[in-house]
């Protein structure tokens, strides 16, 4: 018996909630820096805050142990700049990520992350997770280093990408911040900041959160709260039934910290960019089938009768041998790897791939479906490091998919993996899981985020934003410890002097009655999961490929609706139903700031994947910059703000000498 | 089993995403304790296996399975549209298989690196 269903089916009752709820007990906890979010980013951020000696509280909607998108592992590191073998100096890497966002980066954020990726890993080799091969496993293999025994993924030429043992990164830092005396608070959603005064655009002193197993409330008075809160995955696209399995984020990424900001007054930046969802959940399970990109990379593709589908550079130059695959071609001094996820801007630093036109070539017939991937072609080494280290400690991987084709009989030494037969265009990219495998063409939102300083401020006082997605100019797995490393000793230092946190009597009021709404409700509204899927309708629609004035206010006045309607009345039944519910609430807002910052940028833009149709030239120079975007007093505004606004007043004009005064530390030359 | 037929919504999708087996499973609910998205809920009885209430929650990340002391206790089972997407074929024969299947071929032991 496993499923609900055996339980009542055998057992004749339903069975009771099995957590003592409690919807009218308030607690109240005080800390110097409150952490909101337990993923990567957030668990660094707590750790190295309590390092400095701040008291450190954190609140993790799930459990800090295996949350966020980093809780189920890692195999690859980008960044890694400073590691003793890298080749690529952090400036050289700052400026690839720049100049293939075409200045849509956060560059500092990288610069800064380039600067201490590598020490963040090396924290983790200390706290218990295998970034060596001390076994020899690979010994003489090209992408390793004999000496130090790391092991280097796609650029064998620059080693800046790292293969890293991560299947159990995250329990070594939960660990870690026990072991420091962390408060770890789980199953807390976070609803809202606490502000001055209760004031929009005040400093912020803390949060209110809600137990999403016991219906508490909790009241977090701190002198410093960092968010950490990851994406937004479920605003574009809610079809848990289907996706869940092939989803790259879980059913916490809700865009909060990005809502509970924007109600607090700070400013956010590129809300308006979206993207195509190629990892849409449509597809099949992540590294379940054979396909040619991330941790696949370089693996020999062939079709039906056995033949071999040829590698380019991204100048398409043919790449003859499976170990050029993971060489730098001519005209590039390196590689950023695919799952840095902005590599195909440039080629001056895209990586190698199966031939570009291979959709066009299947039409044609000079390939039959469907493809496999072939291992036995690779060397042992190849083999072994994609099929055991790779695929196993990926993400999502050693048990989801390493063990589950293991144990069906998948023997890599023997066997060809299929790849999906789908729709030719699917076919472009070499991640053909992540590609449109028979999806409906769906967009998602494409990586708006705070407007951070060199300290990862946000632009309100006493708020700081730390991973991924929260800070702009984040990046993947590495980027979250790195920033969430910086963001923490910042905020620390940021506690020393600054006075304590005074939260506002009736904003916790106003809060609390929002937050028990749907409690207190007669069950005749609807749920969470009908709201979700609402709001992700009206954000295909009216926030999708193509905007116009008219479809952007409309869909804000859909999304204003159903807050005032479909939101006001819902009910719920249990707590975990209740934190999703606020979710949502969250989502709407995220939402709301998309169409705000879309209607403010009057131009197309290709990098941001931004179509206008009432201005439809792309990329006029004068509206390359940013539009940073925030609410006082209810109202929105925005401003212009230069691309490089991190290099100019107040700033310092080199990467260099601004991290040097932020960080106190002595310049590297 | 009751002999009653019970009035209960139609089975969630996907069914399961995890079999329990009672007979290795401790019931000391690790595994509920740490999954990210609360999918699992402690059996009334103690020392029993948790209950799966939340299937469509399921992020397939396998922390369960890891967190779990008892090798077997826990199985991840990917929804049927997934488990028909995992295909292979042996290169010397040209059989086809795939996770799931009626007559699987043996299974390979091989642990992962590390
Ligand atoms: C399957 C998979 C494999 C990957 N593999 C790699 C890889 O090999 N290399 C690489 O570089 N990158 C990889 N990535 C990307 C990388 O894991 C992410 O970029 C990184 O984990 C982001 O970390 P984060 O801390 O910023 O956010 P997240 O990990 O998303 O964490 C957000 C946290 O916030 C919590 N939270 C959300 N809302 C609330 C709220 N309201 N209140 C309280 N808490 C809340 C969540 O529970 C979660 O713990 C992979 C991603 C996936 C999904
Ligand atoms: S696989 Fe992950 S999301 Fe699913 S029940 Fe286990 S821990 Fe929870
Ligand atoms: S962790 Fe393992 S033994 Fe413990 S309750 Fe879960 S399945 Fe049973």
């Amino acid at each position: 018996m496993s499923i609900w269903h055996e339980y009542v089916q055998k057992e004749g009752t339903v069975p009771e909630w099995p957590y003592a709820v409690n919807y009218d007990k308030v607690n109240e906890i005080i800390s110097d820096v409150l952490v909101v979010g337990g993923g990567l980013a957030g668990v660094r951020a707590a750790i190295s805050a309590a390092q400095a000696g701040a008291r450190v509280v954190l609140a993790d909607a799930g459990h800090a142990k295996r949350s966020g998108s980093g809780g189920a592992g890692v195999d690859h590191w980008h960044g890694a700049c400073t590691n003793p073998c890298s080749k690529v100096t952090p400036e050289e890497y700052t400026k690839g990520c720049y100049d293939s966002m075409h200045g849509y980066m956060g560059a500092h954020v990288r610069y800064i992350i380039t600067r201490e990726s590598w020490d963040s890993l090396l924290e983790c080799e200390k706290w218990g997770m295998r970034i060596r091969d001390v076994e020899d496993e690979f010994k003489g293999a090209e992408f390793r280093d004999e000496e130090t025994k790391l092991l280097f993924a796609y650029d064998y030429d620059n080693r800046h990408i790292l293969r890293v043992w991560g299947y159990n990164v995250k329990p070594v830092i939960y660990r870690e911040a026990q072991r420091l005396g962390v408060n770890i608070q789980n199953r807390i959603c976070i609803t809202s900041l606490l502000t001055e005064g209760g004031k929009q655009g005040t400093r912020v002193v803390g949060a209110t959160g809600v137990n999403t197993r016991t219906g508490e409330f909790y009241i977090f008075r701190a002198k410093a709260t960092i968010i950490a809160t990851g994406g937004a995955g479920r605003l574009f696209q809610f079809v848990p039934e289907l996706t869940a399995s092939s989803s790259m984020s879980d059913m916490s990424s809700a865009g909060v910290g990005h809502a509970i900001g924007w109600k607090a007054g700070a400013e956010l930046v590129l809300m308006e960019k979206t993207g195509p969802a190629t990892l849409s959940g449509f597809g099949y399970a992540p590294y379940s089938m054979g396909n040619a990109g991330n941790t696949y990379h370089g693996v020999p593709v062939i079709d039906a009768n056995g033949k071999e589908v040829p590698w380019v550079d991204a100048f398409n130059h043919t790449i003859e041998t499976i170990e050029g695959r993971f060489r730098c071609g001519p005209g590039q001094k390196f590689q950023l790897g695919i799952g840095i996820g902005i590599s195909n801007y440039l080629p001056e630093y895209q990586q190698n791939d199966p031939v570009h036109d291979l959709p066009d070539r299947i039409r044609k017939g000079e390939f039959v479906l469907p493809f496999y991937i072939d291992l036995t072609r690779m060397s042992e080494h190849e083999r072994r490091v994609l099929w055991g280290m790779m695929v196993g400690n990926e993400g999502k991987t050693r048990i989801p998919i390493y063990e589950t084709l293991n144990k069906a009989g998948f023997d890599p030494d023997k066997d060809m993996l299929q790849a999906p037969v789908m729709t030719l265009e699917g076919y472009l990219s070499s991640c053909f899981w992540a590609a449109r495998a028979n999806t409906p063409p769906h967009y998602r939102a494409g990586g708006g985020a705070y407007l951070v300083d060199w300290d990862l401020k946000t632009s309100l006082e006493g708020l700081y934003a730390a991973s991924g997605s929260t800070a702009y100019g984040g990046g993947c797995h590495g980027e979250s410890h790195a920033t969430g490393r910086y963001a923490g000793k910042r905020a620390a230092e940021f506690v020393r002097t600054a006075p304590d946190p005074v939260a506002d009597p009736g904003q916790i009021e106003a809060e609390r009655r929002r937050v028990y709404s749907s409690v207190h409700q007669d069950k005749d509204g609807i749920g969470w999961k009908e709201i979700n899927q609402a709001i992700a309708r009206v954000m295909q629609d009216y926030c999708g490929k193509y905007k116009n004035e008219r479809t952007l206010n409309m869909g804000l006045r859909l999304l204003r609706e159903i807050r005032e309607t479909e939101l006001a009345c819902a009910c719920v039944s249990n707590p975990h139903e209740l934190g999703r519910l606020m979710e949502c609430s969250s989502l709407i807002d995220f939402g709301e700031v998309m169409m705000c910052a879309s209607l403010a940028r009057k131009a197309s833009n290709s990098i941001l994947d931004f179509h206008r149709l009432d201005y439809r030239e792309m990329d006029p120079q004068e509206w390359n910059k940013l539009l940073p975007i925030k609410q006082v007093n209810s109202e929105i505004k925005t401003r212009e703000l230069p691309l490089d606004y991190f290099l100019k007043a107040p700033f310092a004009s080199t990467y260099e000498e601004n991290y040097t005064v932020h960080t106190g530390k002595e310049t590297s030359k | 089993m009751s002999k009653k037929i019970y009035m209960v919504p139609n089975p969630p999708t996907p069914n399961r995403a995890l079999a329990f087996d009672p007979d290795v499973c401790l019931g000391c609910n690790s595994c509920v304790d740490v999954c990210p998205t609360d999918v699992l809920m402690p059996n009334p009885e103690t020392g029993k296996p948790p209950i799966v209430l939340y299937p469509e929650e399921c992020w397939y990340c396998g922390g369960c399975v890891e967190e779990c002391p008892c090798t077997g206790a826990i199985t991840m089972i990917h929804p049927a549209s997934q488990r028909i997407s995992m295909n292979w074929k042996r290169k010397s024969s040209g059989e086809l298989f795939r996770v799931g299947m009626k007559n699987p071929p043996a299974p390979n032991n091989k642990p992962p690196s590390g």
